[in-house]
């Protein structure tokens, strides 16, 4: 992992220079005598070789300092660590609703090759996946929040949130009891989760029936049908259990495609999360915000892959 | 024309074709196809935010062009963008993959290394910060594109070549006294090319919707360029009433992205049997 980050922070300090642009003169402004620009620019080490630039960024992120937000003028660190729930609330539940849909659809279409069912399964991940997640988003927000007025336009809840324990709406209203809260939360979650759910569960149906498909068709269940075990039960117990080992191999492509994804939704909902802090810096040429939420974003999807590695070669010792 | 005739009785694929085709013909032919190829550039405010009626077929936007015309006029863009991108990622990867799977020195391993760093973060993420550092153009589209999208060919083409210098007929051409590069291009090349066609034309879908979002943002061409993507963007602002002028960049995008993904599929069942699944990874 340190080798990949590192990688990384090389990429984003190249991308960072590669127009030749001069910060001191931005900070000074357009007015400011030559002097003032050559004082800025020997303060933030500007002056210095690009190598000794580098190795000072290197030991910056090492801290955990990623600039100041040119916009927000607070630490680019804290405006990230700040807003990493709300996504990650998003994420989280995106990911659990198209697992509980997505895997028992899988299975079933799987089961009922060719039939009806499976027939409009294939059409509906095939859009799902071919649908561009910023225009969904539109036109739910068009259809469920505008016209018919069941979900509220944008936003994470109206006023302010529950006292915060996780950072999650839903948990923290649940922990501290208050219901309405929770039912408010609930409500403004629901588009932009089905929103980001959609393409990961027609992904995940698709792979749960390639999986099932596959198993269905190897000897040992075969042989388990032929020994006289009902059907049911190899179904439950083998397909069910490799479905899932396929789903957990493919959630670190799911949640690559859910970040990339995210960025667009939040925007959509102006939802307070990293996306839309990625979305407003873009709008407002913030460098330093956008290079530290890409570092930020590689740095957490590394820590997801790994784990989702690791969890992989506990769970299915073929993997190893 | 054996593949073809079993491609074409894939009714999904079919239609994907169709589709890809019916792009071609828009883009092609958007001169005569269109209504009004004047509003690529012109502007017409009085008849903006129309909606769909006899003369203006999907409406009317908030210039008051014609959002037919300007769709196909887009449609030249879209395919621009995508066969560039995905040409210049492909054009890239391949050979880095064949020589880094081939050999298996230090240099094979750099290869590989520098492909997992970008690899590592979601390619929107990392394409977003190079066109917001090289500014709104459609090169800077493509090259962010290009440069995000290449390591995932280097990496695949790296794992086939592996796999398949294991095989005999490998061997034998070595053996035969065959040079490395002969034995890549030759031999290696040739029994990976199917899978790598089947993935170019999956990841012409998606370099598509990677466009359309970087539109989206406002990180693509500019106005007045009739980009789908942000076209989507100019219209949030004129929802709920102007519902047209959402609907129908992004029922094109569908629409060509689907063709996309049907055509891939239906070609990975028709050349690769041995890769039969159900399963599409970009």
């Amino acid at each position: 992992m340190p080798p990949t980050l590192f990688g990384l922070v090389l990429i984003v300090f190249a991308i960072s220079h590669i127009v030749p642009s001069d910060p001191a003169r931005v900070m000074a402004g357009e007015n400011a005598p030559p002097e003032q620009v050559a004082a800025l620019r020997h303060q933030y080490g500007l002056d210095l070789p690009l190598p000794w630039q580098f190795a000072h960024y290197v030991q910056d992120v090492a801290t955990g300092n990623m600039g100041t937000s040119l916009f927000t003028q607070r630490p680019v660190a804290e405006d990230l660590v700040e807003r990493l729930p709300a996504t990650f609330e998003l994420a989280l539940c995106a990911i659990t609703l198209a697992i509980v849909i997505g895997v028992p659809l899988g299975v079933v279409a799987a089961l009922s090759r060719n039939s009806l069912l499976d027939h409009v399964v294939r059409i509906v991940t095939i859009s799902g996946l071919a649908m561009a997640a910023f225009w969904l988003a539109i036109l739910l927000q068009l259809v469920f929040s505008m016209w018919l007025g069941l979900t509220p336009v944008q936003g994470r809840i109206d006023g302010w949130g529950p006292d915060p324990i996780t950072g999650f709406y839903t948990l923290d209203a649940l922990l501290r009891g208050d219901w309405q809260t929770f039912g408010e939360a609930l409500r403004y979650l629901a588009l932009p989760v089905a929103t980001l759910a959609l393409p990961a569960m027609a992904t995940i149906v698709r792979f749960t029936r390639a999986g099932v498909l596959n198993v269905m068709s190897s000897n040992f269940v075969f042989y388990q049908m032929a020994m006289g075990i009902p059907r049911r039960r190899v179904v439950w117990k083998y397909i069910l259990r490799s479905a899932l080992i396929g789903t957990l191999t493919q959630i670190g492509l799911i949640f690559g495609t859910l970040i990339a994804n995210a960025v667009v939704v939040e925007a959509v909902f102006d939802w307070p999360g990293l996306g839309s802090f990625a979305v407003h810096s873009i709008l407002q040429s913030d460098y330093n915000a956008i290079m530290g939420f890409t570092l930020f974003v590689g740095a957490v999807f590394i820590l997801v892959n790994l784990t989702v590695d690791v969890a992989q070669a506990v769970l299915d010792p073929r993997a190893q | 024309m054996n593949t073809l005739r079993r491609l074409i009785r894939d009714r999904a694929a079919l239609l994907g074709l169709i589709i890809i085709a019916l792009l071609i013909l828009a883009a092609v032919f958007a001169y005569p196809l269109s209504t009004f190829p004047q509003d690529v550039t012109n502007y017409d405010p009085p008849h903006r935010l129309l909606p769909p009626d006899g003369t203006y077929w999907f409406g009317t936007d908030r210039m008051g062009g014609d959002i037919y015309s300007r769709l196909l006029f887009g449609a030249r863009l879209t395919i621009l963008i995508a066969v560039v991108a995905t040409s210049a990622a492909v054009l890239i990867g391949v050979p880095v993959g064949l020589v880094a799977g081939y050999y298996t020195n230090r240099v094979s391993d750099l290869l590989m290394r520098v492909s997992d760093i970008f690899l590592a973060v979601p390619q929107i993420v990392l394409a977003i910060a190079i066109a917001q550092t090289l500014g709104p153009a459609i090169q800077n589209v493509i090259l962010a594109l290009s440069v995000t999208y290449w390591p995932f060919w280097a990496r695949l083409v790296y794992a086939e070549t592996r796999s398949v210098k294991n095989e005999v007929f490998i061997e034998a051409a070595i053996a035969l006294g065959a040079s490395p590069l002969r034995v890549m291009v030759l031999h290696v090349l040739p029994s990976i090319a199917s899978s790598v066609i089947v993935r170019t034309t999956i990841g012409m879908g998606g370099t598509i919707l990677v466009a359309a979002a970087l539109g989206f943002l406002g990180l693509g061409p500019p106005p007045p360029t009739p980009e789908w993507g942000r076209m989507i963007a100019e219209s949030r602002e004129f929802l709920p009433q102007a519902w047209w002028y959402a609907a129908a960049p992004g029922a094109a995008i569908l629409l060509v992205v689907m063709g996309f993904n049907l055509l891939g599929d239906g070609l990975r069942d028709v050349l690769d049997p041995r890769l039969r699944r159900d399963v599409s990874a970009r």
